[in-house]
């Protein structure tokens, strides 16, 4: 409300500029309009399989309305956006980005997937924690490489031979 | 009716004493306990990371053993508030406030001892209420249509996901897309893929673990990392000899753990408003009854021992709900009966009359768990001290490696594996984009049902959507929505007129840790829970 009575007085050009500059620095905007993306993905993919009518809802008719209804929550958020003043934190990333420590940690489970399929369930477990875990900054790859081990050894033990879960400990591609 | 209910109690005690029942809920509550006291492990990411244990259980083990997990978490969340200033779980913020002062002065010990016992009455109280009202709501609820199932649901979605933490929008923007989640896979009536991309993995759907792991595992790590020093356990070297109150704290206790046991059964009543809520409101009434609230902040008992059994007690009552009628309050119970359901045991008020030996022996593990908890902290607190000072370099790498071998045990399935990761950096972009993943778990939970039941009212009222406001019972639950959004919208409108209380209490919700004049591990706060 504030935000459109303070545009009123200025040239609609200009108005416009400010107005989008305001838009695309707000979190909410992007917040708004991811929420818009995946109702229209929703909304759009939700007819092809059929919505029936509404007694006899097919299997499309649920998700088309979410989507919908995700896509006017998602207008909502991104308008809201425009109205309220800026707000002290509309950064979408933090103070200190993290993109390695964040890698490394996405890279754990990838880790657990590639060496677990092929080379058993030590060895992925081992990667796993040792992988993520050079993703903490006071992390030396001695004391990750020990705690991989540990914990390794530990939760093979746990898992292989108390829970029982299938996984071969250790194995090499094409061994069966 | 109340002798009824006796008996079944007592058939209760019979079940959860079985030597293993006994031994799945005490496993429950230590592994809880113990999880939980880790720092920056709150109740969720407690219950997704040791719910694959229980997968090979028998329903009745299982279901003890992760309602043990999730009060053995939440005790363990509040040990590492008071000794650490570290909520892992918004319930705990105000405990902070109160309780780390307490630690400072040395009488740490004395508020872990004391908020133990008001958390073990608060649970008492709870556990009655559920005793005496689950019946009587069953007894109501098995009158329900599909239209009046459908608007109850709507309400308890609503009421989740509006009166949780942020904005009440994004809440609801959570729900839908947990309920898109949970539409995922083949559909029960026609047979039709939905969204599986050609993906046979998917016809099942996305599994519940994968879903709760990479939203409270992954992201929650990815959002944690670097960004905490190292935990400062100067004041945490309790011992057991420190744990003996003086007969004047408890006498000061008594009136507090009565207050919080109130307010928190009454939030509980009132759907959606779980044990943060309860807790704030406790710690605001015990300020404003208490003859000196200046003094609050600095160390009173009072303000940890009635926000803390405030939250138990709520934490009880939210089970009527979600054992009596099938329908969550919040995340953490959506967990619970994604459990039961990976279990084979369909929610909703028909559970009590199949499956009683479920309902009435986790009524009566509840005591028994609650005893537990009592009995495992007192003597065992110097192992949990310990426990607080592992740093999270170690910890989030090992946890991360349960995660991965939990979800693939779960189905012995490495696809899954990669869909939690998935979820988790999906997770981890809402996160940073201010939404609570929270609210998802409940739509991803009550979604199948609910539009099953959708579908079914539409048969049966002949298309006729009018059905909902025409039958009286579901147009009460459909007023009660209305009523819901009209008063989210009247409190965003009206302006900010709040007393300083008011943005005290909320400042310690958002900033526990900055309040408590610690500047870390501000992340923590964005903690994606409830």
């Amino acid at each position: 409300m504030r935000a459109a009575r303070e545009f009123a007085g200025r040239p609609s050009k200009d108005r416009e500029e400010r107005l989008l500059r305001r838009l695309i620095s707000k979190r909410d905007f992007y917040a708004g309009g991811m929420l818009i993306l995946f109702g229209l993905g929703a909304a759009l993919k939700g007819p092809d399989y059929g919505s029936g009518t509404l007694m006899h809802m097919g299997p499309g008719f649920m998700p088309t309305a979410l989507g919908v209804i995700l896509i006017l929550l998602g207008i909502a958020i991104a308008g809201t956006a425009i109205a309220t003043p800026a707000g002290v934190d509309e950064r979408i990333l933090p103070d200190h980005p993290q993109w390695f420590a964040w890698g490394c940690i996405l890279a754990g489970p990838l880790m657990f997937i590639i060496f677990g399929t092929y080379f058993g369930m030590f060895p992925g477990t081992f990667m796993c924690i040792f992988v993520s875990a050079l993703g903490d900054k006071t992390q030396t790859y001695k004391s990750a490489f020990v705690l991989a081990a540990l914990v390794g050894v530990v939760g093979t033990g746990l898992f292989a031979y108390l829970l029982q879960v299938p996984m071969p400990i250790l194995t090499w591609p094409g061994a069966s | 009716m109340i002798s009824t209910a006796l008996i079944d109690l007592w058939n209760g005690f019979g079940v959860a004493l079985e030597p293993h029942n006994l031994m799945w809920c005490f496993l429950g509550v230590f592994l809880g306990n113990m999880v939980g006291v880790l720092p920056g492990m709150g109740p969720l990411a407690t219950i997704s990371i040791l719910l694959p244990l229980t997968f090979g259980l028998k329903p009745v083990g299982a279901i003890l053993m992760l309602a043990g997990v999730m009060y053995g978490a939440q005790y363990g969340g509040a040990i590492c508030s008071v000794l650490l200033n570290l909520p892992c779980h918004p319930p705990h913020a105000v405990t902070c406030l109160d309780g780390f002062p307490l630690t400072k002065q040395g009488r740490g010990g004395v508020a872990l001892s004391l908020s133990v016992m008001g958390s073990f009455f608060g649970a008492s109280w709870g556990i009655t209420e559920m005793i005496f009202l689950s019946p009587v709501l069953v007894r109501v609820a098995l009158q329900f249509g599909a239209a009046e199932i459908c608007s109850l649901m709507l309400l308890g979605l609503l009421a989740g996901s509006t009166l949780a933490r942020g904005s009440p929008v994004k809440g609801v923007a959570m729900t839908v897309m947990g309920i898109l989640l949970g539409i995922v896979g083949t559909d029960i009536n026609s047979g039709t893929e939905r969204f599986t991309f050609g993906m046979t993995e998917l016809d099942d759907g996305i599994e519940l673990i994968a879903l709760a792991l990479g939203l409270f595992g992954i992201a929650e790590f990815m959002n944690s990392v670097n960004q905490q020093a190292a935990v400062d356990t100067k004041y945490s070297n309790v011992k057991f000899s420190d744990m003996r109150p003086t007969k004047a704290d408890l006498k000061r206790t008594i009136f507090p753990t009565l207050r919080g046991t109130i307010i928190g059964s009454l939030c509980a009543l009132i759907p959606g408003t779980g044990p943060t809520i309860a807790s704030f409101v406790a710690y605001a009434t015990e300020k404003k009854v208490s003859k000196t609230p200046e003094k609050f902040g600095t160390g009173m008992i009072e303000g940890v021992i009635c926000p803390e059994a405030a939250t138990h007690s709520s934490v009880q009552g939210d089970f009527i709900p979600t054992m009596s009628l099938g329908i969550p309050g919040d995340a953490v119970m959506a967990l619970l009966l994604g459990a039961l359901m990976i279990q084979g045991i369909a929610p909703g008020p028909q559970l009590i009359k199949e499956h009683p030996d479920i309902f009435w022996g986790l009524v009566a593990s509840f005591w028994i768990g609650n005893i537990l908890l009592v009995l495992l902290n007192v003597p065992l607190i110097g192992i949990w001290v310990k426990l607080l000072a592992i740093p999270y370099r170690y910890l989030y790498p090992s946890a991360l490696f349960f995660v991965c071998i939990g979800v693939y045990a779960a189905n012995n399935d490495m696809f899954q594996v990669g869909e939690t990761l998935v979820i988790g950096f999906f997770g981890y972009l809402l996160l940073r984009l201010d939404f609570h993943p929270a609210p998802i778990l409940l739509g991803f939970v009550m979604g199948p049902r609910f539009e099953e039941n959708f579908r079914r009212a539409m048969l049966l009222s002949r298309g006729d959507i009018g059905v909902f406001v025409e039958r009286p019972i579901s147009a009460v639950f459909i007023g009660l929505c209305a009523l819901l959004i009209a008063l989210q919208v009247y409190v965003r409108l009206r302006p900010p007129k709040r007393s300083a209380e008011e943005v005290a209490v909320e400042t310690a919700a958002t900033e526990p840790i900055a309040q408590g004049g610690l500047a870390r591990a501000t992340a923590r706060t964005d903690a994606p829970q409830h």
